[in-house]
């Protein structure tokens, strides 16, 4: 690299820094601050939106991992198929709410498939293997979609129309909040339904120990199949509800699923409260580091998280260091 | 004096004897073919093979994982595009010096990394693939944008390289050296270690073993073999796009390994012959190609988690390279 | 001299104190003990000296060199060595090689000299094999050699480990259960080699629940429960100690003479 490219690249990580730095500065100029407010206001509700959609996934990601040690790169798929699926039923004549339900259902069903024939037969394997496995499984539901779809980006139509509410100079659309609310709503569910229900008890017997749930009477394979079909639908749901935003296509999957991953890590790996945190997070970084810094590295920004929680914490936000017993 | 017998039991025995059938092959193969098409496809083989080997001493004799390993592929692309013609570099030199920024890639990267283990270091490297991936697809001014850049042709001192049937002697001569490399590491004390380092961490370290060090290397050298595969892979295209460091092409190298066989030398050759030639045979299915990549990847793990090389093998009852 | 030493060792895991002020000392050239029952921390122990655990507190001693909180590649240098209670064998190597990597610490080629094969790595391929031959034999595990190591009897697992650990040439070799689910054919295997081992000038530190073989070798005997130091003696002393017994929750004093029998 010559010393006028270095030059140039010294010069633009200076002048970003400067323009997030000026931001703040603007954000606190009483003259100025209102225009930077709603500048700011606007990253944050379109951060907290997909945000939402991260700690969706990330959700699925983890009821999946506690009950059955697998990280399941498959889990974009699922909210691409609610999506997709949704699209396409509704370009063939079914009504909206029918269609996204007839969506959900499939999901849950590939879901459940994934399970039965993708991870039980693999139920000895190596940490390694069962990862190779998922993302096999996600590459080839891609490449089924691929094939039974198209490759263009295609749209839902929003639940309560598409004029913007106004809030504080901002605005936000309203799916954005039926997506806010949607994520609340599947949380507080899933947390009540593991808390309070027999069947939720099971789950998390066989997320503590499996061998020990076993001997208990849980039927252990139909709990966990149960875990992946729920994830599965969480995941449809969120892509029903995103499409009208972000828009569908056959590989939205990859990039969700990755992200979704991180927002895990940075939760901490296996806790529930600690992913939707991570999700809502990661979605908020996102979008302040498009509207501040560059918006061409947006997608960086889950990797640079992954990589910092990683190196730094593994334990993540909320997690409990776990202490290896040699 | 030995009995012939017992000269060719020796012979079998000498570490680089499974390069010799690949030798005949690949001296004989051009007799068979028909056209300029399947030099083209053979010489694509040779290349995916290189890298693939380069991911199998780190996955299949090391024990590590790596989801990113079409990142240092794209590394060693792009320096022979952009090198000669936003740099004015010699095209060879530009090579060298993508293997060796490669190589000081994974030096830096792979030390905090390599601490990591499972899935942890299989996302840690996935992300790293994929990072630069976005920097190949954003940095437009040196590397043409996602659309790509071209690439200008090697020279060797003043011999321009562009017939396919020389690309053909020179790609199995690269590998074949490549090959060698890989199995004089596994037949020396470092290859040892490695192997053990796989079965077990812990007790290599009580043996004595720099577990850290030796990953290190092992992370290192596979990197500059995926350079090496990747430079040649854009040399022979003339063109190189960010895909040459995508996520899909990641799992395709990691495809490869594991079809062919995990520490199988051979198998290297025959995880990236098959997942080169059947694109290739089966256009009319090209659609198809990523719903059976897929597939194939779910069916080896479950079914034939050796690989095709050690399972044929075990079945014919012998040992394997 | 003494050729291992811990003084005060303590080290808690996440609220449990799984060792509090232990403290021993191993004169050279003998058999020392550590015994104790279940959960007492003896592996614990074991981790803290060879270097896989780092201590809360307390140092180690190894040859009169401080050597707390080293790695163990490092402690394997300056000549400790250890099995594993759970058989750390390297399954997918063969036998021959499983102990060939115990040579690793004595092999001088580098990298690139291996990744070239220059004349110098054949030279050391060919010591190395032959330094592991012997250290087969040496065992009764020679006939072994071309197996891998996966498929040997768990019997034969045992003495490899043994034989791998003796082949990075040790002056200090800790033993963690080596006769733990072994018949008394081979727990008498095991005492045989013990005593060999011993005879080599190797100051050998062992853990075991079995009380035959543990009153039969040792000359010194440390017992730990919950983590404390209980006592410490020759194996007449152990014997007769009514606090140990009663740690042992009434374990047949039988249990804790030495067969007389078994000669």
């Amino acid at each position: 690299m010559d010393y006028d490219s270095g030059f140039r690249l010294v010069n633009s990580l200076v002048s970003s820094s400067n323009g997030l730095a000026h931001q703040v500065g603007v954000l606190f100029d009483r003259r100025r601050a209102p225009a930077a407010m709603a500048e700011f206001l606007q990253f944050t509700f379109s951060g907290l939106t997909v945000g939402a959609v991260y700690a969706l996934v990330a959700v699925g990601f983890t009821l999946i991992y506690n009950a059955s040690d697998v990280v399941n790169f498959a889990q974009g798929e699922f909210v691409m198929l609610g999506g997709m699926v949704t699209v396409f039923l509704g370009y063939a004549g079914v009504p909206m709410p029918l269609a996204a339900a007839i969506a959900v259902l499939i999901t849950t069903a590939v879901g459940l498939a994934l399970y039965r024939l993708g991870i039980a037969p693999a139920h000895d394997a190596s940490t390694v293997t069962m990862i190779i496995i998922t993302i096999g499984a996600s590459i080839f539901l891609r490449g089924v979609a691929e094939i039974i779809f198209d490759k263009r980006f295609h749209s839902l139509p929003a639940l309560f129309g598409s004029d913007p509410i106004r809030v504080g100079g901002a605005s936000i659309l309203p799916q954005s909040v039926v997506v806010l609310a949607s994520a609340l709503l599947i949380v507080c569910l899933l947390c009540a339904f593991i808390d309070r229900t027999l069947y939720g008890k099971a789950v998390i017997a066989t997320s503590a120990n499996r061998m020990a749930a076993t001997l208990v009477g849980i039927n252990t394979r139909t709990i966990v199949g149960a875990c992946f079909a729920i994830s599965a639908a969480i995941g449809a749901v969120a892509g029903v509800l995103v499409t009208p935003i972000t828009l569908t296509s056959y590989n939205v999957g990859t990039l969700l699923a990755l992200k979704g991953f991180a927002a895990v890590m940075l939760g901490g790996i296996g806790n529930a409260m600690g992913a939707v945190v991570g999700g809502v997070l990661l979605g908020l970084f996102e979008a302040f580091a498009a509207g501040y810094l560059s918006a061409s590295y947006k997608d960086a920004v889950a990797f640079v998280v992954i990589l910092a929680v990683l190196f730094a914490m593994p334990q993540g936000l909320v997690g409990k260091t776990t202490v290896e017993r040699v | 004096m030995l009995a012939e017998a017992d000269r060719f039991r020796l012979l079998q025995h000498h570490r680089l004897f499974p390069l010799i059938p690949l030798a005949v092959i690949i001296v004989v193969l051009p007799l068979l073919f028909p056209s300029a098409y399947y030099y083209r496809v053979a010489a694509l083989v040779f290349i995916f093979a290189i890298a693939a080997l380069g991911l199998n001493l780190l996955m299949g004799f090391a024990g590590q994982v790596s989801l990113g390993h079409a990142g240092f592929m794209g590394v060693g692309a792009y320096a022979v595009a952009i090198g000669p013609s936003r740099l004015g570099i010699a095209p060879l030199l530009a090579f060298a010096l993508g293997a060796a920024c490669s190589a000081v890639l994974a030096f830096v990267v792979g030390r905090p990394i390599l601490r990591l283990k499972g899935h942890y270091l299989a996302v840690a490297t996935l992300g790293f693939g994929v990072l630069l991936t976005i920097v190949f697809t954003n940095e437009a001014k040196w590397t043409g944008g996602p659309d790509g850049m071209p690439v200008q042709q090697i020279i060797i001192i003043n011999w321009t390289v562009h017939r396919i049937g020389t690309w053909y002697w020179i790609l199995a001569a690269s590998f074949l050296l490549s090959a060698v490399i890989a199995l004089n590491l596994i037949d020396s004390p470092t290859g040892r270690a490695l192997r053990a380092i796989h079965d077990s961490e812990r007790a290599a370290r009580v043996l004595g073993i720099e577990v850290a060090q030796k990953k290190l290397a092992v992370f290192v050298i596979s990197a500059v073999y995926a350079s090496v595969a990747g430079s040649f892979f854009a040399l022979i295209n003339g063109y190189v796009t960010p895909d040459a460091s995508s996520f899909l092409r990641s799992i395709e190298l990691v495809a490869m390994v594991v079809l062919g066989g995990m520490g199988s030398i051979v198998g290297s050759v025959v995880g990236s012959a098959v997942l080169v030639i059947l694109p290739q045979a089966l256009t009319v299915f090209h659609e198809y190609e990523h719903a059976i990549l897929g597939l194939t990847l779910m069916a080896v793990m479950i079914f034939l988690r050796r690989g095709i090389v050690p399972s044929l093998s075990a079945a014919l009852g012998g040992t394997y390279k | 001299m003494t050729a291992l030493a811990a003084e005060r060792i303590s080290i808690a895991f996440g609220g449990v104190r799984a060792l509090d002020g232990v403290s021993f000392e191993a004169a050279a050239g003998i058999v020392f003990s550590i015994i104790g029952p279940n959960g007492a921390g003896k592996t614990t122990l074991f981790n803290v000296i060879s270097g896989l655990c780092v201590p809360d507190d307390g140092r180690v001693w190894l040859g009169g060199e401080d050597v707390t909180a080293l790695a163990p590649e490092r402690l394997a240098r300056r000549g400790l060595s250890r099995t594993f209670q759970n058989l750390q064998i390297f399954s997918h190597l063969t036998t021959l090689e499983n102990v060939m990597v115990g040579r690793h610490r004595h092999e001088s080629t580098g990298l690139l000299a291996d990744l070239l094969h220059l004349p110098a790595v054949s030279w050391q391929n060919r010591i190395t094999r032959d330094a592991a031959l012997k250290a087969l034999a040496r065992v009764g595990l020679a006939a072994m050699a071309q197996r891998p190591a996966g498929s040997l009897a768990y019997g034969d697992l045992k003495r490899l480990e043994i034989a791998r650990a003796l082949a990075t040439e040790p002056t200090v070799l800790l033993l963690d259960e080596p006769a733990a689910g072994c018949n008394p054919t081979e727990t008498k295997n095991i005492e045989t080699m013990i005593r060999s081992i011993v005879a080599d000038d190797i100051t050998v530190v062992l853990v075991e629940h079995d009380m035959r073989l543990v009153m039969n070798i040792s000359d010194r005997i440390h017992v730990l429960a919950n983590g404390h130091t209980l006592a410490e003696g020759d194996a007449a002393a152990i014997r007769a100690n009514p606090a140990v017994i009663e740690a042992y929750l009434g374990a047949h004093s039988a249990a804790l003479e030495p067969a007389s029998a078994v000669r």
